[in-house]
């Protein structure tokens, strides 16, 4: 049996480029890139070469730059040590509804046990926030605005700007989770003018465990870790010098190919919503058709859990996913829908089929030919659906 | 053609062994284990070795299925046993009466939703590790027999199958004693092999239902109330801390002095009361039973002789069992019966068949 790969926006394989970049980094030139010897030297050298990649692709300055272990610790840097260091003077913060929980549970976290006040700037059915909503949230008490810039369950892409103003008029900082999107599009931190912003490299064909925070020259952020000086006492832990050459091999490729892979995941992300749509019926693509990541597509097949279809489609061989997965591997209903305001059934049916430049229109002919299938044996036993017939 | 089977895992030693075993019978073996509740939902976290719903009994199962090249699936069955499950055990804990979760939990999760879960990912069939022997007959009757190691029995809590449902199950331990599980499990070196087991109710993790029973209905803006503990004669004795906190036959705890041992005799909600007596007016003779479900025989329409048990641990006392109505019957014991609690189960046994059973009203 064949295996595809449709979850890409979980993870991607590492490029064999990259792989061959961090190689050295591995074993010859293992040095502790802190030392004072040549083992260090070449080690801190190959370090602030790929900061100076990653700097220069999302427009920063390589000294604006920290390296992380990824999203999800560079997000709670951005949520708890902006927080903490605006402690007894703010007490309030903002996160988008849609967040990933990277975010949104460092946020839930200072509201139960830090005594800060949280508020969710809403989304609207397509993912979208707008300025004007955030307008009413934001007081001279936000300490920090965070929205991410690609949703990662529905590909949304948000206009960051209008938000970053209206967030800088109160005076406040602004962070973006642009995981989703660095590398696939256009992100610049300068023109978004964001404050703070995450990116990690396993999303672009790059390896796990290595991430980057931008934090603008002259913002501060409590550190999370104590323990050294590395990273500019930001980050302390001994650097992850493979992982940052493959992070900025991996982001010089996705540069170079961003053009190519666009147009091409644009395509095949068109050609199969058309396919799934035409063949079978009451399924919705969530999040908007236009202004997204356009690997990434959710999609609500009515009366069927989402659950079930992606057990179904692992035993045919198609890996895709539903919701998020909680740390035991259960699935869970999507929080992003239901603030999207999908319905309860609808957002339980929805499956993410999130494409990568080894997908095929042969394996997605595969998926549509059995799709339908799987779809309507479902459908036959579940409760739902014949009821709303 | 090979069939399909969807094993049930806990993360124990009975349920990895189930897999193996179907694996070893020639069939294609799916693992999954049932998140059934939330810490977050239901308290008492205290990170016991050992208990379904947690992470590391979850990877037990995965490494184990990974052993015998089987998918393993984690399948968030939790908001339904939330609804059938706690609710109910809640809800019967605030009418007077002491509820069996397992029994509600195999009627209304495991032999309900598991089993559609199961027909979905296209399985023909669904296994569970319990001590209980599933054959079918000629007539095509399914039936349970009591498990061949007496003393790990769990036929009790599985008379609410229906036929359908039962049809679709492989139990096979049934016929296993529990130390031969074990050592097959050491043999193919299993690393649940020496985990310990629990009988008490999962989601109650710390073993406390009074904690547990406090915090969910404060979360639902809901308190108990004092009362009265009375003598069956009329006397006040005391002051309960809930009706909820005591079962019948209970002597511990009750927190009153009294010249001669007492034992809770009944709850009586209404009047928020506590009645004790002595030892002697805990035995009756009678008792009548509902939701029942015949399992091993067609629903009889005359009095069956039959052994009932009136909980997990009860050994079984001769009786007869008279149908009243499709789904109620009567219960005579032929000699009185010690604490016949409503809310129980009631089992009906002829030897080692089970007929069916109940709940205690």
């Amino acid at each position: 049996m064949e295996s595809i790969y449709l979850d890409h926006n979980a993870t991607t394989p590492v490029d064999p480029e990259v792989v061959q970049a961090m190689l050295p980094y591995l074993s010859g030139n293992f040095g502790n890139a802190s030392s004072v010897h040549a083992f260090g030297r070449d080690g801190k050298v190959a370090l602030e070469n790929a900061r100076e990649m990653i700097a220069s692709v999302i427009n920063c300055e390589p000294s604006e730059l920290y390296f992380t272990s990824g999203g999800t610790e560079s997000d709670n840097i951005a949520v708890l040590g902006t927080a903490h260091r605006f402690k007894g003077r703010k007490d309030h913060i903002i996160v988008g509804a849609a967040e990933h929980h990277a975010v949104l549970e460092p946020a839930e976290y200072l509201a139960h046990s830090e005594d800060f006040k949280l508020d969710l700037l809403p989304v609207d059915g397509e993912g979208f926030s707008s300025p004007e909503q955030l307008k009413e949230l934001v007081t001279d008490r936000t300490a920090l605005v965070s929205v991410m810039h690609a949703n990662n369950e529905t590909g949304t892409v948000q206009d960051i700007g209008g938000l970053v103003e209206v967030t800088h008029a109160k005076n406040c900082l602004f962070h973006t989770d642009a995981v989703q999107s660095t590398g696939k599009i256009k992100v610049d931190v300068k023109r978004m003018g964001v404050d703070m912003a995450t990116i990690t490299a396993h999303k672009i064909y790059g390896p796990k465990g290595i991430g980057g925070l931008y934090v603008r020259a002259g913002v501060k952020v409590s550190p999370l870790f104590y323990g050294g000086a590395h990273e500019k006492k930001r980050r302390p832990g001994t650097e992850n010098v493979a992982g940052a050459v493959g992070f900025a091999k991996a982001l010089e490729i996705a540069m170079r190919r961003q053009e190519d892979d666009f147009r091409n995941m644009s395509e095949l992300a068109d050609y199969f919503i058309d396919k799934v749509i035409g063949s079978i019926p009451d399924v919705m693509l969530n999040g908007p058709r236009k202004n997204r990541i356009p690997q990434t597509m959710n999609m609500s097949f009515n009366g069927v859990e989402g659950e079930s279809v992606v057990l179904a489609l692992d035993l045919k061989g198609i890996a895709c996913s539903s919701g998020s997965a909680c740390t035991s591997g259960a699935t869970e209903p999507s929080h992003v829908l239901k603030a999207m305001g999908a319905e309860a059934v609808s957002a339980q049916g929805a499956i993410r089929f999130s494409l990568g430049r080894s997908t095929t229109r042969d394996q997605l002919d595969y998926v549509i030919s059995v799709l339908p299938e799987v779809i309507g044996k479902l459908r036959e036993m579940s409760p739902f659906y014949s009821q709303q017939k | 053609m090979i069939q399909k089977v969807l094993v049930a895992m806990s993360g124990g030693v009975d349920s990895s062994v189930a897999a193996l075993l179907l694996r070893e019978m020639g069939y294609d073996v799916v693992g999954a284990h049932m998140k059934l509740w939330d810490y977050v939902d239901v308290g008492g976290d205290i990170h016991k070795d050992g208990r379904c719903c947690t992470l590391d009994s979850i990877n037990d199962c995965r490494m184990i299925c990974n052993a015998i090249s089987a998918p393993f699936y984690v399948l968030n069955l939790s908001q339904q046993f939330k609804e059938k499950v706690i609710e109910d055990f809640v809800a019967e804990y605030r009418a007077g009466r002491t509820p069996n979760p397992c029994v509600r939990c195999n009627i209304d999760v495991k032999w309900s939703e598991f089993l559609r879960k199961a027909n979905e990912v296209g399985c023909d069939y669904i296994a569970t590790g319990h001590y209980a022997i599933v054959e079918q007959e000629e007539d095509g009757r399914c039936q349970i027999r009591k498990g061949t190691d007496k003393s790990r029995d769990q036929s009790y809590v599985l008379w609410g199958i229906s036929q359908e449902a039962l049809s679709k199950t492989i139990m096979p331990l049934g016929a296993m004693l529990k130390s031969e599980v074990r050592s097959l499990a050491k043999r193919y070196g299993l690393r649940t092999a020496e985990k310990t087991e629990s009988r008490e109710i999962c989601f109650v993790a710390d073993d406390d239902y009074h904690r547990f029973l406090t915090e969910y209905e404060a979360k639902e803006g809901r308190t108990y109330q004092p009362g009265d503990i009375v003598h069956q004669d009329g006397r006040v004795l005391g002051q309960h801390k809930g009706t909820p906190f005591y079962t019948i036959g209970q002597r511990k705890g009750l927190g009153i002095a009294h010249p001669t041992p007492l034992y809770v005799q009944k709850i009586d909600v209404a009047n928020n009361r506590i009645i004790v007596g002595d030892d002697e007016a805990l035995f009756e003779q009678e008792c009548e039973v509902e939701n029942v479900n015949w399992v091993s025989i067609s629903p009889p329409e005359l009095p069956e002789q039959a052994e009932v048990k009136i909980r997990y641990l009860h050994p079984a006392a001769s009786a007869t069992v008279t149908p009243l109505t499709d789904r109620t019957v009567h219960v005579i014991f032929d000699e009185k019966q010690r604490a016949i609690t409503p809310g129980q189960s009631a089992v009906f046994y002829r030897g080692d068949l089970l007929l069916g059973g109940g709940v205690i009203a």
